[in-house]
């Protein structure tokens, strides 16, 4: 390590801001490399390659249906799409329910994490039960809903006396809020809970001491305190919440989402060209999302905030 | 500034585990009183009970004269400073001292103004805008302190607030806290296990035990007349030395000789009934090199011979180490004490005496030695039950 002082070469030195690193350095960093490479290059290989590929068959046109006609038309299926009123009816839909369930999802999370944080007897038991519905399978969980609902057979529709909760618009549309609740409430309890673990007791002690009531704690220490926590969850959701699918698919198999939509085109309809262009945006949306909460809050994975430590 | 009273308090846990028990003080205004004793003595709990932070399960805590039991700690109007600081990381310095009185509505001005006077207080005034976690430690500690003392509470509460920090800035933060309290005037109680802590800081120390409250007086009065083994043990350091020895015609025969009960001693351990085995516990101060004495000063006590194992010379004095010959003395308080300091791992052949000598003494670490010590100056206690036969109250 000591070498390091008197530099070999000071050429290359000169050119490099970093320091040189030491020989021990440069060989672990190099076996570093090495041992990540076969879990990089499948990465690639699994992920890298269909993003790419479908960037590619969103520039042509290609409908299976038409083979022949193949081109390509750079942004002309971009042109389309965005212009289209279906795309845009379909965001604005997907947008709402993502914003609706995340919040609501967000305070329920809330809840049940301080329930579970502050539960002494049976801690072990009170997570697993509520954790159970975010280990059914979506579908499985979206048909029980259906079929819950049914307005001749489903016991809450004939409990509610209601017989188009799946039906009309609106009751529809908090039907599948209810049921994408039911399902990632858990997840979010469980991420929010890591972040209450962050806050120190001697913390709210001190809160307590200060003159701080129970309100006050939450809102003045804990939350602040655990918001790197609270970003990360809302972040997965919020990604997780835009692709919804599942319970859409098959509550209500009128209603598109984006992520419906693009399945339509892509799969149902043979569009190539037009489904990857749908997918594409997708993921450009979610990337916005995900670089939204990066950089305009500050999100970080919990405790690599140096704020967070005391 | 509020006077606090402990009337019979009892913590005891669900498990029925006794925490503290029957603690029965009177903590006056504007005193400083340290709360010591080993882990797990019940102090920390017995400062969380003033404060709030746990319930009382028996007896009242009267704060001002009024019953204070079921009081929220928000509503006690004392503060506390925490071991760990527990300072709010996502706040300014600013922020972090302002909250107490911003939670109590101050006007902002008052806030601004009160915060700047505390920051000028505890040399704060250019870290105000910076963050808990890029601050030291010792400046940590004094945004803790600065917390505290901005909305001028009834009382001060300190759960070992010094522990945290390193040896030297603990000692300098001992003497600006005790400046800061008398210049404050605020009733303070202070938890701490170190005695050091203990004997500088405080107008009056509590020793606990078990929960038990073992004596309670000033620094001064503690360290001369210890109520029973426990507490002489405890306080001091270098502690207490302590020797088996046999109580028979007035006289004292233990492994450093055998020597005559002064009339002071006789009078008091014949009035306390002293059984004929005894522990015999001599302070390390007195002791002399008996060649530095002339023969009228050395009539008080009694001398002996020993070979030095180690000789530690601190500039003002030395510290000569002996092991004498004979068992150790035990006894149940002794015991939990070397559990405390850590000295019962330490193997050790007959029991060791540590003296301290004057700078001028030509002792040398493997010589022999002719050690003097005042006979006057002794204490004896009880085995088995750890009381001193020579307290006199």
């Amino acid at each position: 390590m000591t070498e390091t002082a008197v530099k070999p070469a000071p050429a290359k030195a000169a050119k490099k801001p970093k320091p040189e690193l030491s020989e021990g350095k440069r060989a672990e960093r190099r076996l570093g490399w090495l041992l990540c490479a076969p879990a990089a290059l499948v990465m690639v290989a699994v992920t890298g390659w269909p993003i790419i590929y479908s960037v590619w068959l969103s520039m042509q046109r290609y409908d299976l249906r038409f083979p022949n006609q193949s081109e390509f038309v750079f942004l002309d299926n971009y042109i389309t799409v965005l212009g289209s009123e279906y795309w845009w009816t379909a965001f604005g839909l997907t947008t709402l329910i993502t914003v609706v369930s995340v919040i609501i999802e967000l305070v329920l999370g809330m809840c049940l994490a301080l329930i579970m944080h502050r539960t002494i007897v049976g801690r072990g038991l009170v997570r697993t039960v509520s954790l159970i519905p975010y280990g059914i399978v979506t579908v499985v969980a979206a048909f029980s809903w259906r079929y819950a609902w049914d307005d001749k057979t489903g016991y809450l529709s004939a409990l509610l006396s209601s017989e188009s909760a799946l039906i009309d618009q609106t009751s529809a549309f908090f039907t599948v809020v209810l049921a994408e609740v039911w399902k990632t409430t858990p997840f979010m309890a469980l991420l929010l809970m890591a972040g209450l673990a962050l806050v120190p007791d001697d913390l709210l002690r001190a809160a307590a001491m200060d003159g701080a009531g129970p309100w006050q704690r939450f809102t003045k220490v804990i939350v602040p305190v655990m918001k790197p926590a609270i970003l990360v969850a809302l972040l997965f959701r919020t990604l997780d919440a835009f692709r919804i699918f599942d319970n859409l698919f098959v509550l209500t198999p009128g209603t598109s989402s984006v992520s419906i939509q693009t399945y339509n085109n892509l799969i149902k309809g043979l569009n190539l060209g037009i489904g990857s262009t749908m997918s594409v945006l997708i993921f450009i949306t979610v990337a916005i999302i995900a670089f939204l909460f990066i950089k305009v809050f500050g999100t970080a994975a919990p405790g690599s905030d140096s704020g967070g430590k005391r | 500034m509020a006077e606090i009273v402990l009337d019979k308090v009892t913590k005891r846990y669900p498990d029925g585990a006794l925490a503290v028990s029957e603690a029965d003080f009177t903590i006056a205004d504007g005193e400083f009183v340290i709360l010591v004793g080993p882990s797990g003595c019940g102090k920390s709990t017995t400062l969380n009970m003033i404060a709030g932070l746990e319930d009382i399960s028996d007896g009242e805590l009267r704060i001002d004269g009024q019953r204070v039991n079921e009081k929220a700690p928000k509503d006690r109007d004392i503060a506390m400073v925490f071991q760990s600081y527990a300072l709010y990381p996502h706040m300014s310095v600013r922020e972090n001292m302002a909250f107490p009185l911003r939670l109590a509505k101050v006007d902002d001005k008052v806030v601004r103004q009160k915060v700047e006077e505390a920051a000028a207080t505890l040399d704060l005034t250019q870290h105000l805008d910076r963050k808990p976690g890029n601050l030291s430690g010792g400046q940590r500690q004094r945004v803790a302190m600065g917390r505290a003392i901005v909305r001028n509470p009834k009382a001060f509460l300190m759960d070992e607030p010094l522990s945290n920090l390193d040896a030297k800035l603990r000692v300098q933060m001992r003497t600006s806290l005790s400046k800061l309290q008398k210049q404050l005037g605020t009733t303070t109680v202070y938890v701490t296990h170190d005695q050091t802590e203990a004997m500088t800081l405080g107008d009056r120390v509590v020793v606990l035990r078990g929960g038990i409250v073992q004596q309670i007086g000033s620094p001064q009065f503690l360290y001369e007349q210890p109520s029973n083994l426990f507490v002489a043990g405890f306080i001091g350091s270098p502690s207490m030395n302590f020797l088996p020895a046999t109580l028979a015609d007035n006289e004292v025969n233990s492994p450093i000789g055998k020597f005559a009960l002064t009339d002071r001693i006789r009078s008091l351990v014949e009035a306390a009934g002293a059984p004929r085995e005894v522990i015999l516990g001599i302070r390390p101060e007195h002791f002399e090199d008996a060649r530095l004495l002339d023969e009228s000063a050395k009539s008080g006590g009694a001398t002996f011979t020993a070979s030095v194992d180690v000789l530690e010379s601190m500039g003002s004095d030395k510290y000569a180490y002996f092991t004498v010959e004979g068992d150790q003395a035990t006894s149940q308080e002794l015991e939990e004490l070397a559990a405390d300091s850590g000295s019962a791992d330490v193997p050790d052949r007959g029991s060791q005496v540590v003296t301290r000598l004057s700078a001028a003494s030509e002792a040398t670490q493997g010589g022999s030695l002719e050690v003097w010590f005042d006979a006057d100056k002794v204490q004896l206690f009880d085995p088995s039950n750890g009381k001193n036969l020579t307290y006199s109250g």
